[in-house]
């Protein structure tokens, strides 16, 4: 699947986008294992209270199951307007 | 209904004269505008909006088709820009329009609040001293709960 990185998210891991294989059941898994890769990962993961995500392009939870989701994206809370 | 998620500048009156010169049934039109404010201190030099290209125009015709489902209102108009914006610079803006001003006015105020903190955006203030993120506000997130 692809993942995507927004704001200090992607400042943090140093990258925008990449494809990630996994079988992760669900995005809490996900991050658990992108966080056991490198410092930087685990560095932008340490708080997921300071983030959110989105699954195929709608806000979801990190609770929810990655089955069928081509992209996940993690970013902190938005301000728009 | 338009949405627009654009890095160019928008012509405020253009849009909004085009904007009201729709229906004549709707005897009202609301629009507010969002500008970059500058910092107390007066140093803010660039603002950087990013966004999350197909997740942003997805979440932004959600929210304007919410808003035209729960109020009367003849048409929607939002347009939010992304990229570097100097201050005192247009961010965005919406527009009703209604039947009826009650409608029109709700109706912007509900866009804007979801518009805050459901639209996938991220401010970045730069200074001569730095470059920092905006942190999203608790009263965005409890602005959502009137609704």
């Amino acid at each position: 699947m692809d993942v995507l990185y927004f704001a200090w998210v992607r400042e943090r891991i140093g990258l925008p986008k990449e494809r990630v294989e996994t079988q992760a059941a669900t995005v809490g898994d996900l991050v658990a294992e992108l966080s056991a890769r490198e410092d930087r990962y685990a560095a932008a993961f340490a708080d997921l209270s300071a983030l959110r995500v989105a699954l195929d392009q709608e806000l979801s939870d990190f609770d929810a199951p990655l089955a069928g989701v081509r992209e996940v994206a993690f970013f902190p809370p938005m301000t728009g307007g | 209904m338009r949405i627009a998620v654009q890095e160019a500048p928008f012509d405020l009156g253009a849009e909004a004269n085009a904007f009201a010169a729709g229906d004549n049934a709707n005897g009202a039109i609301v629009t507010f505008t969002g500008v970059v404010r500058d910092l107390a201190s007066g140093d803010l030099d660039v603002m950087e909006i990013e966004h999350y290209p197909g997740m942003t125009e997805r979440a932004l015709t959600k929210i304007a088709e919410d808003a035209m489902a729960r109020w009367s209102l003849g048409d929607v108009l939002i347009i939010h820009r992304h990229g570097r914006l100097a201050p005192g610079d247009r961010i965005m803006m919406v527009a009703t329009a209604s039947p009826h001003r009650k409608d029109a006015f709700e109706a912007a105020e509900f866009l804007m609040d979801y518009l805050k903190s459901r639209a996938p955006f991220w401010k970045k203030e730069i200074t001569r001293a730095g470059a920092e993120w905006v942190a999203a506000k608790d009263e965005d997130e409890d602005a959502l709960n009137r609704w």
